[in-house]
């Protein structure tokens, strides 16, 4: 009875406690004002459209016009269906390539780990203009390595130059973006494989299974929510991108539009480019449509794959 | 990061401007320019030359990065804070900054009367009635070839289509050098330094343009497609991978002495000279047939307007008519050797390339390229849709005809001439 009004009497007086407010303050003001209120900026602006020097609202006249002109839907579907396969090709080859590059480095046996961690793992630190103006000078078939160094091992007849040509340019950019970044799955399957209790190991070879097996049976389902969080990342990664295309095709993302994706398609949109005036309103209107893809795809992953994603506790 | 620049830049523009008039009770006209290349001829050429004519009256030169200056301009002139000289970009540009009443009239300006209509068509009205930026220069296009290559393949400089054709031939033949220096790469090359070069040829410079803005020809018209079906032609002389090869590289492939022909602007001339280690020489667009009247194109470049604002437009003017007289146009010229005075009177110039460039002039009809006025307004963009299809033609990616129709849809979806 007595400690039952103790408690109640705590409960009434528990004070209202300030600091969570103060520690949450400084976060919650910078993110609000840097990506919250931009964010419904973009989204405002892309309900208004500029005519004759004042802006006017006009609903969804502009995704309209995105979706229904071919002027713009073209170019639109155009650079979806790149981005869509820029993303492929960093799914298929980077993360898988991250996953190995983690498992051979997490083997204790072998040596100098430390150096190839940060060897593979330097490029991702690297500037977006250095990435794409090295690679623009290795792949260069006048001055570049590449031609020549194919040509020592006889397979100079495989060269071409392609960054310029139209069925080649957006894959040789993904490859060199799966260059760049291979090191940060690299990293985060790394430290999921060195979180691997020894324990679980250990009785997995009392049973028997050693080596390969023991990778696909034991260690990987232990490291797949690292895995789909790469994936996630990498989505959202892909679907911003803009640095290395504007960097190594400019921003009409030659050649013929072939290595458009959304990011330099708004660019255009909404700065301009040389004789072309920037449009802000529909400029806001891709950014908007490119928030939207990028967030169904992190509600799929949040809601489907997440959910299902078997939780082991040690 | 912009808006800091842009306070950098504006608060840096102010100190000059205060300096500058604290230092006398003349009165001092500021120029907003993106040359920042050409600060210290203004300083040690231009401005003292006019200063010694004009007592009283003190100019000072304060230019912003060219990436910033529009926006950093259009700031300064909300604001209030803007130069009385504005150097103008030609087209589009400059006319919103005229409309919005920001540039002021300068159609009678003493000195007017010294420049073409041609050379006034980028700062002028669409109806051409009013002009608000004195024309101070041009480019212009053509080939520059190496002097010494032409002299060992005995090689005659080509005045006609197939004499082109067959020095690009026999060069091709020898193999000591690439035939022709450009690249698909950067897109921008293939349009203007290609279509824009030996277009005007076909399309009878200011005729064809003038009929293309009003609607009696279109981009589908055989003028128009014929320098594709030229271009086309080009891609078997240019380098290996010219697919992949930038601008600056064909530059460094003919200044390095690899290439014997570049398809040239005239603003090249000055780097050329500086790098290239053998002669060179240029020539005009080569025409059908010898004898047939020839057009170059000669691109209105840059020019200079008044401040609406300005509280010194006396003075101002003043600077202008000098900026307008031969006077300058002489210093200008030497100064920076490939562009050229759009000025009526004729320039006496030292740089033997540049006066090979500048005597055209005098026997071809100039021309701008077709696509800057009124042209590039709407979406698609012309000029960007001219870059991608005139690479795609010498890739051989689209037939000239696709090309063409390409541009002509484009354009006939938002522009409908006046009738």
């Amino acid at each position: 009875m007595a400690t039952e009004t103790m408690a109640a009497e705590k409960r009434a007086k528990r004070p209202i406690r300030w600091h969570v407010g103060v520690f949450l303050a400084p976060a919650v003001l910078v993110y609000t004002a840097f990506m919250i209120l931009p964010l419904f900026g973009t989204l405002q602006l892309s309900l208004f459209r500029n005519i004759e020097q004042s802006q006017v609202f006009v609903g969804l006249g502009n995704f309209r016009t995105l979706f229904g002109d071919p002027n713009w839907s073209v170019n639109f579907w155009n650079a979806l269906r790149n981005n869509l396969w820029f993303f492929i090709i960093h799914m298929l080859v980077q993360n898988p390539i991250g996953i190995l590059l983690a498992a051979l480095l997490s083997s204790p046996r072998l040596r100098f780990t430390a150096f190839y961690r940060t060897a593979i793992f330097v490029p991702t630190i690297l500037s977006f203009v250095i990435v794409g103006f090295a690679w623009k000078l290795i792949l260069s078939p006048i001055w570049g390595v590449a031609p020549h160094l194919m040509d020592l091992v006889g397979l100079k007849s495989f060269f071409t130059p392609w960054l310029g040509k139209e069925q080649y340019a957006l894959t040789a950019l993904s490859l060199v973006s799966v260059w760049q970044f291979v090191g940060i799955p690299m990293m985060l399957i790394y430290a999921a494989l060195l979180s691997i209790p020894d324990e679980v190991i250990e009785a997995a070879e009392c049973d028997g299974i050693t080596g390969l097996a023991q990778f696909w049976k034991i260690k990987l389902p232990l490291i797949l929510p690292s895995i789909g969080i790469i994936s996630i990342l990498t989505f959202v990664g892909n679907f911003n991108a803009f640095d290395l295309i504007y960097t190594a095709q400019g921003a009409l993302a030659g050649p013929n539009y072939s290595t458009d994706i959304l990011g330099t398609f708004l660019y255009r949109a909404f700065f301009g480019f040389q004789l072309q005036v920037g449009d802000p309103n529909m400029g806001a209107a891709i950014a908007t449509i490119m928030f939207l893809i990028i967030l169904a795809g992190v509600c799929v992953y949040l809601f489907l794959v997440q959910t299902r994603l078997r939780r082991y506790q040690f | 990061m912009k808006t800091k620049l842009l306070t950098a830049l504006l608060l840096g523009t102010s100190i000059l401007g205060t300096t500058g008039m604290a230092l006398a009770d003349d009165v001092t006209l500021n120029i907003e320019s993106w040359r920042g290349d050409d600060l210290t001829i203004w300083k040690d050429k231009l401005i003292p030359a006019f200063e010694a004519k004009n007592p009283g009256i003190k100019v000072v030169f304060a230019p912003s990065a060219p990436t910033e200056y529009d926006a950093a301009l259009g700031a300064k002139l909300t604001a209030g804070s803007a130069g009385d000289l504005i150097t103008c970009r030609p087209f589009d540009k400059s006319l919103e900054l005229f409309k919005k009443g920001n540039l002021a009239d300068l159609t009678s300006l003493p000195g007017m009367e010294n420049f073409s209509p041609v050379a006034k068509s980028a700062w002028q009205t669409d109806d051409g009635k009013s002009s608000f930026c004195v024309p101070m220069a041009s480019v212009i296009h053509g080939f520059i070839y190496n002097k010494d290559a032409f002299d060992k393949l005995g090689l005659k400089v080509p005045t006609t289509r197939d004499e082109f054709f067959a020095v690009l031939d026999k060069i091709k033949a020898d193999g000591t050098y690439i035939p022709m220096a450009m690249g698909t790469k950067d897109l921008w090359e293939a349009a203007t330094m290609g279509y824009q070069n030996i277009g005007p040829n076909y399309w009878k410079g200011e005729d064809g343009r003038a009929a293309l803005i009003k609607g009696d020809q279109k981009l589908t018209d055989k003028d128009w497609v014929a320098p594709y079906e030229e271009l086309a032609k080009w891609k078997p002389y240019l380098g290996d991978g010219f697919e992949a090869q930038t601008y600056p590289d064909s530059q460094n492939l003919f200044t390095l002495g690899r290439a014997a022909i570049y398809p040239a602007g005239s603003w090249e001339i000055g780097l050329f000279n500086t790098q290239a280690q053998f002669k060179m020489g240029a020539f005009p667009p080569p025409v059908e047939k010898a004898g047939d009247t020839c057009y170059i194109s000669d691109h209105t470049d840059i020019g200079m307007g008044l401040n609406a604002a300005s509280k010194h437009s006396e003075e101002a003017k003043k600077f202008l008519s000098w900026v307008a007289s031969p006077d300058f146009a002489t210093i200008y010229a030497n100064a920076l050797p490939g562009f050229f005075s759009l000025n009526s009177s004729p320039v006496k110039m030292e740089d033997p390339l540049a006066q090979e460039f500048v005597s055209w002039r005098g026997k071809c009809k100039s021309t701008i390229r077709s696509t800057y006025q009124i042209l590039s307004r709407g979406t698609p963009n012309l000029e960007n849709e001219t870059w991608v299809e005139s690479a795609n033609v010498i890739n051989g990616t689209d037939t000239p005809e696709a090309a063409a129709k390409k541009l002509r849809t484009g354009l006939d979806s938002w522009y409908k001439p006046a009738k």
